[in-house]
């Protein structure tokens, strides 16, 4: 018991608040800037530019089905062979960025192709040009059908900031390891801590998709 | 890069095979854990369907790296000694389990409900409506989701790497350690993920393609 006191001592709850602070910061830094070029990225699949869309549409799923671990192995000890040394933090959002926006790409071209065929037909027949009938009419629609894709991959993406934790980036995982690191003892009830934070912040956004998909439906 | 691989072949080839054994060793228990706690959340019984909505939401919601290193840290401390393969494998099953819970759970509520009454109807019970009538319609119709999930526990596995469990990930970082070419050698890592997840990915696409 006294471990379990021992261990939320306030200079410790407030190092893995502060580990959490980062995780969050990295995660939504990555996922505004995943969310634009991932709607670049698919709008360009959709739009069938030929060779150009296939060759976009390749990389997408060659991206997609690499480990993100590899990604952010690849970018901090893989892009200084080529002379750019990003620091921890920014590998991170340069990493998740990269590996998001495929993933977003495709949630958004499944959208858009979920959005009628019709609609896009009728906003061309009464002389729109393609992309005043994109930005107008089709995206509005296909972003509401996606919110909930979106937010499940926005879950995904607080939890595999975790994994940054090997290129020693101060969140929350790492933060958790340098308190355990002290005293063995300390082990359960930090791993409890930090489950019980993760779990707070991605139960929460599951529960805003549920409740604006409820809303919208 | 051919000399790389050439050079450290049995490594690359040792790698993989830990990984693709982890992936289906793991696929094959979180298949088990997964469809029985979907079967939980559709039971009558409300206990049983808080259960599985608590055993879902809580996994789901944990870093699977949190999950891997607990089992990785705690079992050898308190209760017997494993590796990390082991704890590895161990912390990817109950992950994706909730995953393909949720999945699977998704698949049976799709059944049209009229098939549960009536073979209840028929004196079933209904654990026998659930194994012969309702789960073989709603395998079919997850098969799609089932194979995205099987290719993200194979990208999953490479958190193995944290645990020293001998897989992919964890090779490639000894190589590209010992022989300074990073660059090349996690091409070569993600070239040896790509055998795997992208056939996969693509035959799921055609399975979804011709189900839809």
């Amino acid at each position: 018991m006294q471990n379990w006191i021992d261990a939320y001592s306030w200079i410790n709850i407030r190092f893995l608040l502060q580990g959490l602070g980062i995780t969050i910061l990295i995660s939504v830094i990555s996922v505004v800037l995943s969310f634009i070029f991932g709607s670049i990225l698919g709008i360009i699949r959709y739009a069938k530019i030929p060779y150009f869309s296939r060759i976009i549409g390749f990389i997408i799923d060659v991206v997609r089905n690499l480990p993100l671990l590899l990604i952010i192995f690849f970018t901090y000890f893989g892009l200084p062979a080529f002379g750019f040394k990003p620091d921890t933090i920014p590998a991170a959002i340069l990493a998740m960025t990269f590996f998001e926006s495929m993933m977003i790409a495709e949630i958004i071209r499944s959208g858009i192709l979920a959005v009628d065929i019709g609609q896009m037909e009728a906003a061309r027949a009464q002389g729109m040009k393609l992309g005043q009938a994109m930005w107008h009419v089709i995206l509005p629609q296909a972003y509401k059908k996606m919110i909930p894709a979106l937010v499940s991959q926005f879950i995904s993406l607080i939890k595999d900031t975790s994994l940054a934790t090997i290129i020693v980036v101060p969140e929350l995982m790492q933060h958790g390891q340098v308190v355990y690191g002290q005293n063995p003892n300390y082990i359960i009830p930090v791993f409890v801590i930090m489950a019980v934070m993760y779990f707070v912040v991605c139960y929460a956004l599951s529960l805003l998709s549920k409740y604006i998909d409820s809303r919208m439906a | 890069m051919i000399k790389l691989l050439v050079d450290n072949w049995s490594s690359f080839i040792s790698g993989f095979g830990w990984t693709v054994l982890s992936s289906i060793v793991a696929l094959f228990f979180s298949l088990i854990i997964g469809s029985l706690f979907a079967i939980l959340e559709v039971m009558p019984s409300k206990v049983a369907r808080v259960i599985g909505n608590v055993y879902v939401e809580i996994f789901r919601n944990i870093p699977l790296l949190v999950i891997t290193m607990f089992f990785y840290l705690v079992i050898p401390l308190y209760v017997v000694k494993i590796n990390g393969f082991t704890a590895g494998t161990i912390g990817l099953t109950i992950y994706t389990s909730a995953f393909i819970a949720e999945t699977v759970r998704s698949g049976i509520n799709s059944v049209d409900i009229g098939q549960m009454e009536a073979s209840r109807a028929q004196g079933m019970t209904f654990w026998q409506a659930m194994r012969y009538i309702v789960l073989p319609q709603a395998f079919k119709l997850v098969i799609p989701p089932l194979g995205n999930q099987f290719i993200n526990l194979v990208k999953n596995s490479s958190v193995l790497a944290f645990v020293a469990g001998f897989d992919l990930m964890y090779q490639g970082n000894a190589i590209a350690s010992t022989t300074f070419e990073t660059v090349n050698t996690y091409i070569v890592v993600g070239l040896f993920y790509l055998v795997i997840t992208l056939p996969i990915s693509y035959y799921m696409q055609h399975l979804e393609r011709k189900l839809a």
